[in-house]
This record gives C-alpha cells, sequence and structure tokens, in this order.
C-alpha cells in the first residue's frame, strides 16, 4: 500500500515547475496573456525538449511510457504556474492515437507528436453543449462535414482529432481540403479556442476510435480535475501571501479572524483532492472498473472547488483583485475553462449517479 | 503508487482472517453469553494474539506490537468484514489511555492501563467549565495541596458520561499565580465519593449523554497527578491530538454516506424513490465528491505515516472535514424524510411509526450540530489551520489574553 507519489514523479513536477520559473515567470506569463496570439512556440518547444509532448506515448515511437497519472502530475503543475500553451490537446490527441490508432497511424504521428515536431490537438464539442462522445454527431466517413467549438489551439494544429457520430475519432491533417479554422475569443487566455469548420474535408478514421474516445474523455476529465487542483492551491498561496503583507488599520490583514477563516475554509476546500485526482488518474490504469466513474466524480468536485476559489481569492485581495493587472484573474479564468471544458460539474454528477446505479 | 498491500501484508490479512474465523462469534456455550461479554472475551484472545491494543506494552495488558499502520489498517478492515469488537470506544481508551503512555507515572500505567482497556473502568473528561469552553486555559476550577492530598472545588459542564463515570481526568488550576497556561494540573479523580454532585444535563436531541458537574472540597491522593504541576495544559494537548484523529476518521463518514444513499433509495419524492429526482442525484453525486476526496486523502496520509514522513496541513483539517460532511449528509437526510421530519426520533415520533431505522436520521441531524462544536468548535480548527497551517498571525484579542 503505497498511495503516494515516486521520487521520479516529484522530480517530474519539480523540473517542470522549475522550468517554468525560467521561461514563463510573471512577465513573460503576462505577455502571452495579454498578447494576440497567446501561443508561444519557444516556450511550448522547450516543454517538449523536456519530454512532455510524449511523456504517456509508447517507448517504441519515441515517448517516455509514462501513465496517466504522470500525465496529470504535470498538468497539476502546469496549472499552479498557469502555464500558457497546447498541453492539454496535444496529450489528449496522442493519448488517442495511442489508444486507438492503426500501426500505420501510429508510425506516421506518435514520433513527431513525442518530440513536439507536429502539434496535436482535439475536436470534441458541438453546439449545445454537446461534448461527450454519444453526443457527437459530425457523421464519420472518409471526409468529413460539419463544425466543432472549442478547440484548443487549433489554429496552430497539424493534426486535429476529431469526434465523430457514434463515438468514434478521425484525424484531419492541417491542409485538409475545406478545413476552415476560426480562432475566437476565449476568457482563459492561456488556452486559446477555435471553432473548426469541415466541409467534405478528407479524414482518416482511428480503427479502435470508440474505445479511444471513452479514454480520451475519462483522461481528459482527470487533467481538468488536475489542473483545478494546481491553480487552486496557487490561488490559496497567492491570497495567504497577500494577507501576509497587505495592511489596514495598522496591521496585516492576516490579523483579521474573518479573513484568516476565509482563507482556512478555502484551504479545506481544495487540500483535501490531492488524492481524489492522483486516485482518479491511477484508477484510468490499473483500476479500470473505477475508472470512468471516478474520473467523473474528480472533474465535477475539484473544478467547482478551483471556481469557488477563484472568486474567493479575488474578494480576498480587495480592489486590486478585481483589476486586468492583477494576476488573479488569469487563474480565474483558467478555473472557468476547467469548470465548463467537457461539460458542467452538473453534467459529470448525474453521470457518476448513473454510473452508480441510483 | 500501488494500492495493493504486497505479498507480506496480504499473508498478514490471511493470518487475522483466520484468526477471526477461529474466534468471532464466539462458539458453543460461549455463544449464548451477552453481546458485553463475549466482546470481553474475544478481546482477550484478541490482544493475546496481536491484534488489538497493539501500541499499549505487555506489562499494561496490551500486545506490544511493532507499531505498523498498515498492520492496524488491515486488521480494521478485516475486524470491520467480521462485525468483530475493537479496542472500547470510551473516552478512556480513546484518549486517556495515549496520555498516560505518554506522561504518566509508572504506578499510574499499572492501576490504570489495563482496567480501563479492559472496559471495567469508565473515565470522563472534566476540562470544560461554565465561564470556560474554547478559551479552556482560562478555568478556575481549584486544585490546593492541602495535607499531602489534592482538594478541589469549582464546577466542570458539558462533561460527557460523568453520571456513569468511576474516574474523571480533570484540569484544575493549582498556581494561581503563574501565567495562564502554566497554572493548570492535570489530575485524576475518584467520582464516588462525596462532594462530587453530578446533573444531568438534559440536550435538544432528548437525550442526556452530558452533565454538569460540581465539586465541593473533592480530594484526590498527592500523586493522581500526570506530569508535574503547572504542566497540566501540555498533558492535555496529548489528550485533544487523539480525540482530533478519533472524530476524523474517514470510514465512519463513508458509512455515513453509504446509509444516505440507502435513505435515497427507500423514500419517495412525488410518488418515485428520491434517488431517481434530478436534484437529490445532484446533491449526492455533490457530496461524494467531498466523501471520496475525504476517503483518498486519508489513504495519502496512511502512506505518509507509514513512511515516517509528515502529510502537512490535511493533518489539521479532519475535524472540520468530516464535521462539514456530516452537516450536509444531514441536510439531505432531512430532506429525503419530508414531513417525517416534523417527527421526533423516539417515543410515539418517528421510531414508532416507521420501520427501518430512518429515526436515527433525526437525530443525527442534531447530533451532528454537537461533533461540531465537541472537542473544539469549527471556529477554533479554523483559527488552528489559519495560523499553524498558513503560517497567518495570530489572533490579538488571544496573543493578548495568553500572557
Ligand atoms: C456533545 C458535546 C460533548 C461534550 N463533551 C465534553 C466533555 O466530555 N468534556 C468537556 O470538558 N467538554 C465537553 N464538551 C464541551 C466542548 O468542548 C465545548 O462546548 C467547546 O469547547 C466550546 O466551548 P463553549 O461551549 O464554552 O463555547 P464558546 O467557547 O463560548 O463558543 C461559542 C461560540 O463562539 C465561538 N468562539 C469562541 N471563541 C472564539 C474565537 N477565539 N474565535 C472565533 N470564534 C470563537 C465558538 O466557535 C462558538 O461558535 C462537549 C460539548 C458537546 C457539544
Amino acid at each position: 500500500m503505497n498511495f503516494d507519489l515516486s521520487e521520479e514523479q516529484e522530480m517530474l513536477q519539480e523540473t517542470v515547475r522549475q522550468f517554468l520559473d525560467n521561461e514563463c515567470p510573471a512577465t513573460t506569463l503576462r505577455e502571452i496573456f495579454d498578447g494576440e496570439v497567446g501561443f508561444d512556440p519557444a516556450l511550448w518547444k522547450g516543454m517538449a525538449e523536456m519530454g512532455l509532448a510524449g511523456l504517456h506515448l509508447p517507448e517504441e515511437y519515441g515517448g517516455a511510457g509514462l501513465e496517466v497519472l504522470d500525465l496529470a502530475l504535470v498538468s497539476e503543475t502546469l496549472g499552479y504556474m498557469a502555464a500558457p500553451g497546447p498541453f492539454l490537446g496535444h496529450a489528449l490527441a496522442g493519448l488517442a492515437i495511442a489508444c486507438g490508432g492503426s500501426d500505420a497511424q501510429k508510425s506516421k504521428w506518435l514520433p513527431k507528436l513525442a518530440t513536439g515536431d507536429a502539434l496535436a490537438t482535439v475536436a470534441l464539442a458541438e453546439e449545445g453543449g454537446a461534448w461527450l462522445p454519444d453526443q457527437w454527431s459530425v457523421p464519420a466517413g472518409a471526409s468529413l462535414s460539419g463544425s466543432k467549438k472549442h478547440v484548443i489551439f487549433a489554429d496552430h494544429a497539424d493534426l486535429i482529432v476529431v469526434g465523430t457520430a457514434g463515438g468514434g475519432l478521425a484525424l484531419v491533417e492541417r491542409d485538409a481540403k475545406g478545413l476552415e479554422i476560426k480562432p475566437i475569443d476565449s476568457a482563459d487566455r492561456t488556452r486559446r479556442l477555435c471553432e473548426v469548420i469541415l466541409a467534405d474535408t478528407p479524414a482518416e478514421a482511428l480503427p479502435d476510435g470508440e474505445v479511444a474516445a471513452t479514454r480520451l474523455r475519462d483522461a481528459a476529465l482527470v487533467l481538468l480535475a488536475a489542473d483545478a487542483f494546481g491553480g487552486a492551491t496557487r490561488l490559496v498561496e497567492m491570497s495567504v501571501e497577500y494577507a501576509k503583507t497587505r495592511e489596514q488599520f495598522g496591521v496585516t490583514i492576516g490579523h483579521f479572524q474573518a479573513l484568516k477563516h476565509q482563507l482556512a475554509n478555502m484551504a479545506v476546500e481544495i487540500e483535501p483532492s490531492r488524492g481524489l485526482y492522483w486516485y482518479a488518474a491511477h484508477a484510468l490504469d490499473h483500476v479500470r472498473d473505477e475508472a470512468e466513474r471516478t474520473a467523473a466524480i474528480a472533474k465535477a468536485h475539484i473544478t467547482d472547488r478551483y471556481m469557488q476559489i477563484a472568486r474567493d481569492a479575488v474578494e480576498a485581495h480587495g480592489g486590486i483583485g478585481f483589476t486586468w493587472e492583477c494576476d488573479v484573474q488569469i487563474w480565474f479564468k483558467r478555473a472557468m475553462f476547467d469548470r465548463a471544458f467537457l461539460g458542467n460539474p452538473a453534467l459529470h454528477r448525474e453521470r457518476a449517479a448513473t454510473m452508480a446505479g441510483w | 503508487m500501488d494500492l495493493s498491500y504486497g505479498e507480506e501484508l496480504e499473508g498478514y490479512r490471511d493470518e487475522v482472517a483466520k484468526f477471526l474465523n477461529a474466534s468471532w462469534p464466539l462458539k458453543g456455550d460461549e455463544a449464548k453469553l451477552g453481546w458485553e461479554e463475549q466482546a470481553v472475551r474475544f478481546r482477550e484472545r484478541a490482544i493475546e494474539g496481536g491484534f488489538l491494543c497493539r501500541n499499549i506494552p505487555k506489562q499494561y495488558g496490551g500486545s506490544e506490537q511493532e507499531p505498523d499502520v498498515l498492520k492496524a489498517q488491515i486488521i480494521r478492515e478485516e475486524f470491520g468484514k467480521a462485525h468483530a469488537p475493537m479496542e472500547p470506544r470510551g473516552i478512556g481508551t480513546m484518549m486517556l489511555v495515549p496520555t498516560l503512555l505518554e506522561r504518566g507515572s509508572e504506578w499510574q500505567k499499572e492501576k490504570f492501563v489495563p482496567a480501563t482497556i479492559r472496559g471495567d473502568l469508565a473515565w470522563c473528561q472534566g476540562y470544560s467549565e461554565p465561564g470556560s469552553g474554547s478559551d479552556l486555559a482560562s478555568l478556575k476550577t481549584r486544585g490546593e495541596l492541602v495535607n499531602g492530598e489534592w482538594v478541589i472545588n469549582g464546577q466542570k459542564i458539558w462533561t460527557s458520561g460523568a453520571q456513569s463515570a468511576d474516574y474523571m481526568f480533570i484540569l484544575v488550576r493549582t498556581e494561581p499565580e503563574a501565567p495562564k497556561h502554566a497554572g493548570i494540573s492535570y489530575l485524576l479523580v475518584d467520582m464516588k465519593q462525596p462532594g462530587i454532585d453530578v446533573r444531568p444535563l438534559r440536550q435538544m436531541t432528548g437525550g442526556a449523554d452530558f452533565c454538569e458537574v460540581f465539586l465541593t472540597d473533592v480530594k484526590t491522593p498527592e500523586d493522581w497527578i500526570v506530569g508535574k504541576r503547572g504542566e497540566g495544559w501540555l498533558v492535555s494537548r496529548t489528550t485533544l491530538k487523539h480525540e482530533r484523529n478519533s472524530i476524523g476518521s474517514t470510514q465512519q463518514t463513508r458509512a455515513l454516506f453509504s446509509g444516505l444513499v440507502q435513505l435515497a433509495k427507500e423514500r419517495n419524492i412525488d410518488g418515485k424513490p428520491a434517488i431517481q429526482n434530478a436534484d437529490i442525484r445532484q446533491r449526492l453525486a455533490a457530496l461524494e465528491g467531498y466523501v471520496k476526496a475525504h476517503q483518498y486523502a486519508g489513504y495519502r496520509t496512511l502512506t505518509k505515516d507509514a513512511k515516517g514522513e509528515s502529510p502537512g496541513t490535511i493533518t489539521m483539517m479532519n475535524k472540520i472535514i468530516s464535521t462539514n460532511i456530516g452537516h450536509d449528509i444531514a441536510r439531505l437526510a432531512i430532506d429525503l424524510l419530508g414531513e417525517d421530519g416534523l417527527l421526533d426520533a423516539g417515543g410515539s415520533g418517528m421510531a414508532a411509526m416507521m420501520s427501518g431505522g430512518h429515526e436515527r436520521w433525526i437525530s443525527h441531524y442534531m447530533y451532528s450540530l454537537g461533533i461540531a462544536v465537541a472537542g473544539g468548535t469549527a471556529n477554533i480548527q479554523r483559527n488552528v489551520i489559519g495560523e499553524r497551517g498558513l503560517g497567518l498571525p495570530r489572533d490579538a484579542a488571544a496573543e493578548r489574553s495568553s500572557k
């Protein structure tokens, strides 16, 4: 019985954190956040060089052969640092191909994805909050027509894994005929979204697309939960730090019990869920019969906590907390993203209820 | 990360299961005894086998095993499955015994520990006073050394189980000139003596589990002090630590939650099982998020303990987390009871009208509040988390009054 991280896993988190401390300090984060494109190729290249692009891909294709838990640990650290970039979509696309692709598809794409030489993303959502495989309606086939929403950095992707009717997946390449990509203004400016329109666009289905799509969904839920845990933890730390420095009535505001209790409540809301996302991630590779439901609960629970903590953090900072200039808003918007992406908490709670046979 | 216990520990699990198979429930003539008597005999054998009272030395009636949190967990799991009795759950075994083992003198351990873990001695905790609750260190009950014995005068309140206790462990002020925390001593007192007047207090639940205790020239021998004069505050901290751990158990929370799910299956809303109601499903699933987070935080704590590493701030949070979950479960349960929530739990109330024990939810609705107060209120927990956990400055008023 060892419900804890290995030394290698702790080191992985530490390395990613140090890299971002150096390569994406607050000023850089702010530039990217405020910038027009929101995509920093050098930063992503650096992350890929550290092995983050292929962490979970099989070693025979140049990946590191690690598990969903390791991806989730990276996700926590990225959430903690509010790291801008395409990690989430890229990781999920690779995971789907590794799980459901043909040998030819794997050989063609995974080595490039593992090094980061090619960037991939996933196109899941359709009009009306249709996020999940059984809700997809773009008809499967040798060419696809329809439109997909909320595709992370589709405008920079070489490859898009598209969800199709019946819960399958298909690959669409960057310059494919009839593919139109429209960047849209998204609240979270660290993970920009696009609309993807397909008009008779050539596509190649993944042979085991249905299995891959459910794994993709569950892994995505876990990665969002992990990101939320990291982000919420950071917001508690930022708010506590602020309470130790900001003075009113002649003392630091952390002296005031009302604020102290708010901060304690924020900590109590988030700290216990570390183990919840760990377990959900671990289950995806080791406790298959619990994986789907635990992922749903983890996503609903932790992203809900993140959103509330983000609201509390704004309040704890007073007027400055409400400004564009204050960094809290960056995490606040990531919380909005984590909560809404792939469906709100209510959707996943209802799924959890159904899966329990309630 | 590896959630299996490994070969060696699974071997140990088999050993525990084999013991239980042979020993619980009791067989032959012994099976006809009452549950309590059966439990006493079973516990003796379980101690002999090294399964209970593991951290208590053999000379004090324990089984003196190498500390091993994983084995302890396996024992809890297997005993739970077999519905076999664990150590008696009184305040004596949970709070006094660990304190005596850590701070008591040799004769105190010999006299009190074996009898307490056998369940022969019942204890009560005399800390709170009418004027001293959260600010416990302001307590006023006096202890004076007169002709080689302590003479105690004052009043305690909210003393759980005082009406049936053999002894009390009590905090009294022995050094009135010293600063507040340094003037307190920790004494053991025989409850069966003149000068002790126990008056049960009726709780909102209708029962009377706690009491007022008036002490007038109550006597206790000079050496019935635990630790030195003026060290009582420190000694009492050992006890409170144990109380927090015992309240923060994730297993109780999970059991309560599965009871709630069961309740939702048995109750109806609009003529259909409540579990099919969209709002109830949302609330149950939302609650389960907290329950599961608490559960896995428990796994992590267990692992950290086993490795001898600190689990961090989570240890300070367990009481408030389980209290919060208990409140949420209570609120949902009372909604599920609907109009039956108008009834009292006992008498001609709900117990009489319903089968299936649903009346316990009416009691739980109220008891969950008692738990929030007993052993340090939620606000006091938040102070601890804020100050010791997050490193925020100490409360100005508390700072002043501790001088
Ligand atoms: C069911 C039950 C069983 C109990 N059993 C025992 C027992 O066996 N032995 C025993 O000695 N005691 C026992 N107690 C007493 C318990 O420990 C006290 O009730 C508790 O410590 C609170 O003290 P109080 O009742 O004086 O409330 P107070 O301290 O007066 O608190 C009243 C309110 O003020 C708040 N408050 C007080 N100080 C602060 C502060 N500094 N900051 C913010 N808020 C504050 C509290 O949080 C609370 O909400 C029991 C209580 C209950 C409910």
